[in-house]
């Protein structure tokens, strides 16, 4: 039998139907819905008398909208809070489960799909959102629809679709100390810019991935769309079931050996074809700083902003003087001389117990150094990406640390990544965020994002500028 | 859906590459559950010199003058010539109802990013394809012709110039079917219910814990 990339072995076990164009029509196992871009669906199945196809698909959270201060008080702005209602309303309607804004699970979508185990491998996933790709880190083909979608995977649990190429990032060798997931992902955006991906499936593989725990597999799929991508991939491995044993809806019994059979089966098969390759050595990538407002505009701690004389071309060097202009920065000025505003740790990127961990590791090891949020740092935010996250951070003690050192410690929820909360940068405010987009006014109309990993993030709060956290750790 | 058949637009250029849906449409605006609406804040940071917020009357809102959209010589455009990678970013299908309620119908741009190329045909707009040295002509042609309009005709596949240039493009079969006809996607699909029936039922035998 001829080869396969895992991708090929997701799309064939799901075709219900092929056209005689290559389109498709593909089978849909898992979807997961939040308050943002459902309810135009929700109605268009009214409007049309339609059923839902099956509920038991569907796992449902309001994640966007969300204030990460105390819930008791609701929501304050109205339109918010009607997001969510119409949500809960039509989690109702329909029979969908709901993890409300006062469940101790309710978190990020893509937190809570995988700490569920709804997210598992060989499924297909969608949700109405792009950063659905990071549940392919799980061996599943899972990717972002918009709300036309959304609507047709509820009333046909089937969507239509065109097979991908394939791409294989693959790394090889020890991360440095300091470099996580958030900097590979990082530093093949900044190799392949962001429509690299397009049309691509694109696999993450190597050594060094297979070294990187589910977290940082994530970090990596979930930024897979910042590469123009749909869908991340990661073969399934040991640390792949690991994780899931024992989560709330993995199989269990004998259906769970059943199950780990045949998740084993999810690796590209060797000698399998790629349309593209790219490699990276592990020991050459260096902690990363985006500059710009867009996330292929991106250069290692030790660089320096760069200079639109020196683009490629007549259309990126405009681009780049805008991007320079908007984000306030002078060519040539080095990365660690930026003194930042705000700090971000949280978003669907990195805000798992790993990352929190990472993050606050860096903390502790400042208050040692008898640093706390540097003065010129107005606000520090740690959002963790769920209730879950947030209990198992307490119990091991990082609220503490965090807020010793003058971070506030939130309520789960997407937050400052896109500020549809009250979370939000000031015109002209410039922060050190862990999420995953730096677009012109994402985290607030006039905001400047720096995107980093964890880390970098809590370095930068305590020292007030980017700092090169290898020589910080040493 | 409205079909969408053929097209004589007037063009207006947005000279910029990586075009992202949050600028597209901000995320303030995302806060509605209506499907319309949403033209007013096409581009809104680019387009007005506050800050827009949804409620508000934004008729009365200071216009920036530098944004090409607001320039007296593209009111009315309906086609909008894009760089490459328009559309990256968030998922969100207000991005291309925002744009249509504006009141465009075809974008034409060396390259689309997926998501939002594929939201495109769900909303009765055509996102065209044409290579880079096409869209740059275009560009040069549309800065240099006050009133520059091009012709689409979606089922010969075609962009025609005022000077008779023909371009060809291409669109998969079964988007350009249903675009020309108007069709509901939802109501195509639910005629192969068998199928997805039995597909149903095999994958209930081979992954019973992935069901209820």
């Amino acid at each position: 039998m001829t080869p396969r990339t895992l991708y090929d072995k997701l799309w064939d076990a799901h075709v219900v139907h092929q056209e005689p164009d290559g389109t498709a029509l593909i089978y849909i196992d898992r979807h997961l819905v939040h308050e943002v871009t459902s309810p135009q669906a929700f109605e268009g199945l009214r409007m049309h008398g339609r059923k839902l196809w099956r509920a038991d698909s569907i796992l449902a959270t309001p994640d966007h909208n969300v204030p990460t201060t105390d819930r008791q008080a609701g929501i304050a702005d109205p339109i918010s809070r009607n997001q969510v209602e119409t949500l809960g309303a039509n989690c109702q309607d329909f029979g969908l489960t709901e993890f409300g804004m006062h469940d101790p699970r309710q978190g990020i979508v893509h937190v809570i799909g995988p700490e569920q185990g709804f997210t598992q491998p060989g499924v297909t996933l969608v949700c109405g959102d792009s950063h659905t790709s990071t549940h392919g880190a799980f061996g599943a083909l899972a990717f972002g629809i918009g709300t036309s979608e959304v609507e047709h995977v509820m009333a046909t649990q089937c969507l239509w679709q065109k097979k991908s190429r394939t791409m294989l990032v693959q790394v090889e060798g020890e991360l440095p100390l300091g470099v996580t997931a958030k900097d590979i992902v990082l530093a093949v955006i900044g190799r392949i810019g962001t429509a690299g991906g397009t049309g691509y499936a694109m696999e993450f593989g190597g050594s060094t991935i297979r070294g990187l725990s589910m977290e940082g597999r994530m970090t990596l799929c979930n930024m897979a769309i910042e590469a123009g991508a749909r869908a991340g991939l990661v073969a399934v491995d040991d640390t792949t079931i690991d994780y899931l044993r024992d989560k709330p809806q993995a199989p269990k019994g004998a259906m769970w050996d059943r199950a780990v059979t045949w998740w084993r089966t999810l690796v590209s098969d060797p000698g399998a074809h790629f349309d593209t390759v790219v490699e990276l050595t592990a020991a050459e990538i260096r902690p990363q700083v985006t500059w710009g407002t867009s996330p292929e505009m991106v250069v290692p701690v030790d660089g320096r902003v760069p200079d639109p004389a020196e683009a490629p071309d007549a259309v990126r060097q405009a681009d780049w003087e805008r991007a320079l202009q908007y984000m306030g920065l002078t060519a040539h000025t080095p990365i660690q001389e930026i003194a930042v505003d705000k700090v971000f740790i949280g978003s669907c990127t990195n805000s798992r117990i790993e990352d929190l961990r990472d993050a606050a590791a860096v903390v502790q090891w400042g208050l040692q150094q008898g640093r706390r949020v540097a003065d010129n740092v107005k606000q520090a935010l740690v959002v963790p990406g769920s209730g879950l996250v947030k209990s198992q951070a307490e119990r091991e003690g990082l609220d503490r640390i965090f807020i010793e050192a003058g971070f506030e410690w939130r309520e789960p929820g997407c937050s400052m990544c896109l500020a549809m909360n009250a979370d939000r940068l000031e015109p002209g405010e410039r922060c050190a965020s862990t999420s995953n987009r730096n677009f012109e006014g994402r985290q607030g109309q006039g905001g400047r994002t720096h995107l980093v990993s964890p880390a970098m993030a809590a370095a930068a709060a305590v020292y007030g500028h980017f700092v090169d956290i290898r020589e910080a750790l040493k | 859906m409205t079909p969408f058949t053929r097209l004589q637009g007037l063009v207006v250029p947005l000279d910029r590459a990586n075009v992202d849906t949050d600028a597209i449409i901000p995320k303030q605006f995302l806060k509605s559950i209506q499907r319309t609406g949403f033209g007013p804040n096409a581009f809104d940071a680019w387009r007005y010199l506050d800050h827009g917020e949804p409620g508000m009357d934004h008729g009365k809102r200071p216009l920036n003058p530098d944004f090409v959209l607001n320039q007296p010589r593209y009111q009315g455009a309906s086609v909008l010539l894009a760089r490459e990678n328009f559309g990256c970013g968030s998922s969100r299908e207000h991005a291309p109802w925002a744009l249509e309620d504006y009141g465009f119908r075809a974008i034409i741009a060396p390259s689309f990013a997926d998501i939002f190329y594929n939201n495109c045909f769900k909303n009765g707009l055509l996102p065209i394809v044409l290579p880079d040295t096409v869209v740059d002509r275009l560009f040069r042609e549309t800065f240099a012709r006050e009133g520059y309009r091009l012709d689409i005709d979606l089922a010969a596949q075609t962009v025609t110039t005022p000077g008779d240039q023909v371009f060809d493009f291409d669109v998969d079969a079964q988007r350009k079917h249903r675009l020309l006809h108007g069709l509901d996607d939802i109501g195509l699909t639910l005629q192969l219910t068998d199928r997805i029936l039995a597909y149903e039922a095999r994958r209930r035998q081979e992954v019973p814990w992935l069901f209820a």
